[in-house]
């Protein structure tokens, strides 16, 4: 079963190879596009259940032996990410062709949409797969790329400043992430996982200390974590809403992801779990409270994903079996609901012709498909009790709870102060978006005119919608949420499963060996 | 091995330089202080593997050999900066293009509360920056910032 290892990161790029040579052939570049994430999920999800069953599934890039080569390694942690990534990734790409932006006219720059955002998953998939730091570092370079691309298609005005800040500060985040890597390589003499394991836990402790710094200072820009995530609410909401939705729903989840297998592959122990503990009560709070004072849905809903990092790095932080399977948890929930809510927001701006609250009002009336796709993964990232979002939030606590530390009770109660004030925004949005009076400039139902001219070209959808609000919310763009809502009410039902699964993937992480002897089945050399 | 101190103070040099210019705000600055940066780390890099002879059996003996991964790693990473160098000057290009010069603009977050704080002043300071929008005199430059904001946002 090897042989599919590499097949999440070679078939996207292979498809991206085939859609620019489809360039000015939209409808064919949508069936490659379509075809190669299907089978990258199903490729994905192949892998979870033999890695599960199995244990680490391991390739040897081009033959080499471990050491030497390069290898990339499937085990539950990235299988299971891989498996998020890659439904949510489909489901955002069906929203897109939905919402006609792949299909621009030949003169925009819109038919490089569908090669770019396959190498973004290629890159995403490299990532989660890489077994070798400095292959973690291409797979990040890939994705990054790919999204400087997407954040300023169109390149008009205010995405060429908000990707400005994104390309620097991204570009800043590689530079250190190089330069941990070289000063890594110096120190062991390998930049393989699973030899990095023995050769860092023989390093004196400053050393070790100031290789971890490096790394978590890298990953902590990518991942958005509090004193380093000022870019995030500056540059997502600019970008079209498929765009940032796959970026809110992935990129940040890719640093987070970075964190959980350095923290417990590399520096295990938690020598950094106080200064951990501390950023993420520092990312919840302060990113929640950034959310409180917005009046717009994209930037509130931006807030809301830095201060959600927060819980992910709780569990990391805690580095018990409990606080870890229940981190992994929530990623794999808050990739799935932040992505619907932007997805949601998305449809918002569609119906009712701006994000802005201000502007927008009685939207539970004249939608109420939309309002119920709001509502639901609104609720669910508030945590309100039958949702995944509560389940997550419930197992960090209890986490949080066994460790009994002073920090650890302060990490509890900032977690729900959190979570209420999450609910508060959610509902002002809810109060002032869908509950009010409807706003006079909103576009009526079946304005068509007006809403063409919010959103530069649309392409009704061929989902055979009701013609009053087909020109307004395409059926294609409307299925891919109702299916992530769906998703995300999935997550709840199989929750405990899901916990299982966690909870494996977490005591793996944890003894380290599985990941070592999947690599090297004959001792590290 | 013993490090090399030359490399070491070249390695501190460019990476100051790099991050002077990178505090800039013309975007071109900004992008100078990016290479000036990618090379020290790419030469930190170097200063990571063994210094030798060329890596080829049967020319240098194996113990002289320098170590070629971080050379290979370099490659990888002067592709790298060579693509976000061309890409970082087309954002600059564009964007001297819509706006006639390419300064890294103030923060959106920074700019509302900067309104915001106008505003409660008094109800007559938002018009005084129109005159000199296009100003970009530093100490005016917050008024204008806002006065864009004010113009961009009634538009």
């Amino acid at each position: 079963m090897t042989y599919l290892v590499p097949l999440p990161v070679v078939m996207p790029l292979l498809g991206a190879a085939l859609t620019l040579l489809l360039l000015g052939r939209p409808r064919a570049q949508r069936w490659v596009s379509l075809t190669v994430l299907t089978a990258t999920v199903a490729v994905a999800a192949t892998l979870l259940v033999r890695s599960s069953l199995d244990g680490p599934l391991v390739v040897e890039v081009g033959g080499w032996v471990a050491p030497l080569g390069i290898v990339l390694v499937a085990d539950q942690l990235a299988a299971l990410m891989l498996v998020v990534s890659a439904s949510v990734t489909l489901c955002v790409l069906v929203y897109s062709i939905g919402q006609g932006m792949a299909d621009g006219n030949e003169e925009t720059p819109l038919s490089v949409y569908h090669p770019t955002y396959l190498v973004l998953t290629a890159g995403v998939c490299n990532a989660f797969l890489s077994g070798d730091l400095f292959n973690l570092y291409v797979g990040f370079e890939i994705l990054l790329v790919a999204s400087y691309v997407l954040l300023t298609l169109g390149s008009t005005e205010t995405r060429i400043r908000a990707g400005t800040t994104y390309v620097v500060v991204s570009l800043l985040s590689s530079v250190i992430f190089l330069v941990a890597i070289g000063l890594v390589y110096a120190a062991t003499g390998t930049l393989n996982l699973a030899q990095l394991v023995d050769r860092l836990d023989a390093l004196p402790d400053d050393i070790r200390m100031v290789l971890q710094g490096m790394l978590l200072l890298a990953f902590g820009i990518k991942a958005a974590v509090f004193p380093l995530s000022a870019w995030l609410p500056d540059s997502y909401p600019t970008a079209p809403a498929p765009v940032t939705a796959v970026f809110a729903g992935l990129l940040t989840k890719v640093g987070v992801y970075a964190i959980i297998r350095t923290e417990t592959l590399l520096f295990p122990g938690g020598r950094t779990a106080t200064l951990l503990l501390v950023t993420a009560v520092l990312t919840m709070v302060v990113g929640i409270l950034g959310a409180v004072a917005q009046s717009d849905i994209k930037r509130l809903l931006s807030f809301t994903l830095i201060s959600h990092i927060g819980y992910m790095l709780f569990g990391v932080g805690l580095t018990s079996a409990l606080g870890l399977s229940a981190a992994i948890f929530y990623v794999v929930h808050h990739i799935t609901i932040q992505t619907t809510l932007f997805l949601a927001a998305g449809l918002v701006e569609r119906r009712g012709g701006s994000t802005a609250l201000d502007r927008l009002g009685g939207l539970a009336r004249l939608s109420p498909l939309l309002a119920v796709l709001f509502f639901v993964p609104a609720l669910n990232l508030a945590g309100i009790p039958p949702f995944s979002g509560f389940l997550g939030k419930l197992g960090l606590v209890q986490a949080g709870i066994d460790d009994g530390g002073v920090l650890a009770w302060i990490l509890v109660a900032g977690g729900l102060l959190t979570s209420l004030l999450t609910l508060y925004a959610i509902a002002r949005v809810w109060n002032l978006a869908f509950w009010r009076a409807p706003h006079p400039d909103m576009p009526r139902e079946g304005d068509a005119d007006r809403a063409a001219r919010t959103d530069g070209a649309i392409k009704p959808g061929q989902g055979g919608a009701a013609p009053q609000t087909g020109a307004v919310m395409p059926g294609l763009m409307i299925a891919p949420t109702v299916a992530l809502v769906v998703f995300g009410l999935v997550l709840t039902l199989v929750a405990g499963p899901l916990f299982d699964l966690s909870t494996d993937a977490a005591n793996d992480l944890l003894r380290r060996t599985p990941y070592v002897e999947a690599v090297f089945p004959g001792g590290t050399p | 091995m013993t490090p090399n101190l030359t490399y070491v103070i070249v390695v501190g040099v460019l990476v100051a330089a790099g991050v002077t210019l990178l505090l800039e705000r013309s975007l071109t600055r900004v992008l100078m202080g990016v290479i000036l940066l990618g090379n020290g780390a790419n030469l930190l890099l170097l200063t990571g593997g063994r210094a030798g002879g060329p890596p080829i059996v049967g020319r240098t003996p194996q113990e002289e050999m320098s170590d070629p991964l971080p050379q290979a790693m370099i490659l990888t990473a002067i592709v790298i900066t060579l693509g976000m160098t061309a890409f970082l000057l087309a954002l600059a290009y564009r964007s001297w293009h819509l706006n006639g010069h390419d300064e890294v603009q103030d923060d959106v977050e920074d700019r509302r509360i900067m309104d915001l704080a106008e505003r409660d002043e008094g109800p007559g300071t938002e018009d005084d920056g129109d005159a000199d929008t296009d100003d970009d005199a530093p100490v005016d430059g917050a008024r204008a910032v806002v006065a864009s904001t004010n113009a961009g946002s009634s538009g």
